[in-house]
């Protein structure tokens, strides 16, 4: 799974299981340092999938199921 | 009038009738009492009972009128009616008319609430096992609620503050007034047909109850109820509790608190991941230095800190080995020369070389005695040998052809008989000093007792 294709969801769950079989204990350094490898892997892809969503996609799926961008009323109310 | 006439029963109705109609007091009548004996034709007329204490009056409401009623009426509710009073002429009996029917007391919309929440409680619908799980990082998320208001608002502004990594997608509906519950369902409809919603908020903001009502229609229960993705009911504000709150996987108070139950907030998801990064650091690098601590342990052990140690005894033992090794084979080599001066001394004594002296000696004087005996015998043997010499010379027939004597040969075959001559061959004739070739001519036999 690289590092594109990958949910955010599953990024963090992955990030919360390393933690996890980390904190049993018993894991063989060769295994902690590769989880330790991984686990830094997904905090970045998880910390930049967070810092890079600037722009919130909305939009309006009208009847006919087409979809068209959502004008927020909140300008129109802030300039009120 | 001596004649009397006689009405038919149609007529008297029809007259009694008549002054019903023209009273403008029964025409529109409010009435209130106790329902009884309620029965719902299927057609949708309603045929009950209105009473009091003491009187009752049949009643009836038509299918077009009760089509309008929010609640289902039951025997022993207590309502308010609005209607007129008529004559039904087949039976003859005057009834009740209702157009529209209130409950007394409590609100007809807060019945009609109760009774809807209580079937669709019946069929299970509410059950904590029908709820679907909402997803803790939603990709997709859906917001059925009208396009204008501060619902929407409130949600998109939500969502985008605590996490903008989902998309929205709006699902316009009507939410209020008599299009609503339908409108709502379409579009519920059309966010399940959505490939990809992870989740979808339905709501409206604040309003009165008539404003909230689609919430409280059966289709969207049932649609809400229905759906394949996890629901979120977001109904006016905290105290509002609509059926479809019942429904929904998920009930939040107001569109604001369900964006924030749909998604998760950033600031305290990268602060989670901050920490989860920090978790595995330290965690690791307790791990590294535990087995720095084990491996510092082991090297420090006894027999890798002083590897000598380890071979000392058996250098020692070598050396003692080859020590003693040296020094039994320096013995054998001792014992082996002594033996060999030994052996070489008596060999010495034993040595030939005197016999072989003596025996020289004796060799020469049988030498010495040989060639004595030796010279002696020859000269024996040649005063023997001369005075044979002496003796054969006397004998040597040449000796006597000195005296006139002749060998005669014929083939080199002494002659000695006439008989034995080839008168056709030579003879040889040999004289003392020299030989002489003859021819015979003849042969002269000799009688016997001739001499000749």
């Amino acid at each position: 799974m690289t590092k594109n294709n990958v949910s955010f969801d599953q990024a963090i769950q992955q990030l919360e299981e390393i933690v996890r079989k980390l904190e049993q204990g018993d894991v063989p350094l060769e295994d902690a340092i590769s989880l330790y490898k991984k686990g830094m892997e997904l905090s970045s892809v998880c910390h930049d999938k967070l810092q890079n969503a600037e722009k919130q996609l909305i939009s309006i799926i009208d009847d006919n199921g087409e979809k068209k961008p959502f004008e927020s009323t909140e300008k129109e109310d802030a300039s009120k | 009038m001596t004649t009397t006439s006689y009405l038919t029963v149609k007529a008297l109705t029809k007259y009694i009738k008549r002054k019903f109609d023209a009273d403008p007091h029964l025409r529109n009548v409010y009435v209130k009492g106790e329902l009884s004996n309620v029965k719902i034709h299927s057609s949708g007329h309603i045929y009950f009972t209105i009473k009091d204490d003491q009187t009752r009056m049949p009643a009836v409401m038509f299918a077009a009128q009760a089509r309008n009623m929010k609640f289902r009426p039951e025997s022993g509710m207590n309502v308010l009616l609005q209607g007129d009073v008529n004559v039904y002429e087949g039976s003859g009996q005057y009834q009740f008319y209702a157009q529209v029917m209130q409950p007394d007391g409590i609100g007809e919309l807060y019945i009609a609430f109760e009774q809807l929440k209580e079937k669709l409680a019946k069929e299970g619908l509410f059950q904590p096992s029908r709820k679907k799980q909402i997803p803790k990082y939603p990709q997709k998320i859906g917001v059925v609620t009208a396009t204008t208001g501060a619902a929407i608002r409130d949600i998109v502004t939500t969502i985008s503050r605590r996490y903008p990594l989902a998309e929205v997608l709006i699902f316009p509906a009507l939410v209020q007034g008599s299009g609503a519950a339908p409108s709502i369902v379409r579009a519920l409809k059309r966010s399940q047909e959505h490939p990809g919603l992870d989740v979808c908020i339905v709501g409206r903001g604040g309003g009165s109850i008539e404003d909230l009502w689609a919430f409280n229609e059966e289709i969207v229960a049932r649609e809400i109820a229905n759906s394949n993705i996890p629901i979120i009911s977001a109904v006016g504000h905290e105290t509002d509790t609509t059926i479809a709150d019942f429904v929904a996987d998920l009930r939040a108070p107001t569109p604001t608190a369900a964006a924030e139950l749909a998604v998760p907030n950033q600031l305290e998801l990268l602060e989670r991941i901050a920490s989860r990064k920090s978790q595995i650091v330290s965690m690791v690098t307790a791990i590294l230095s535990h087995e720095r601590k084990r491996l510092h342990r082991v090297k420090s052990a006894y027999p890798l800190a002083y590897p000598e140690r380890l071979y000392r005894p058996f250098v020692e033992k070598l050396t003692r080995l080859s020590e003693q090794f040296e020094k039994s084979g320096r013995t054998i080599l001792d014992q082996k020369q002594e033996r060999h001066r030994q052996q070489k001394m008596r060999l010495t004594l034993q040595n030939p070389y005197r016999t072989v002296h003596q025996y020289q000696k004796e060799v020469n004087s049988y030498e010495t005695r040989l060639q004595i005996a030796t010279e002696k015998n020859i000269q024996a043997k040649g005063h023997s040998f001369s005075s044979k010499i002496q003796l054969l010379e006397a004998l040597n027939p040449l000796k006597i052809m000195d005296r006139g004597y002749s060998i005669t040969y014929q083939n080199d075959q002494v002659v000695k008989s006439v008989y034995d001559v080839d008168v056709n061959k030579p003879l040889h004739i040999k004289l003392q000093d020299g030989v002489l070739l003859a021819s015979i001519d003849s042969i002269n036999k000799q009688s016997k007792g001739e001499s000749s």
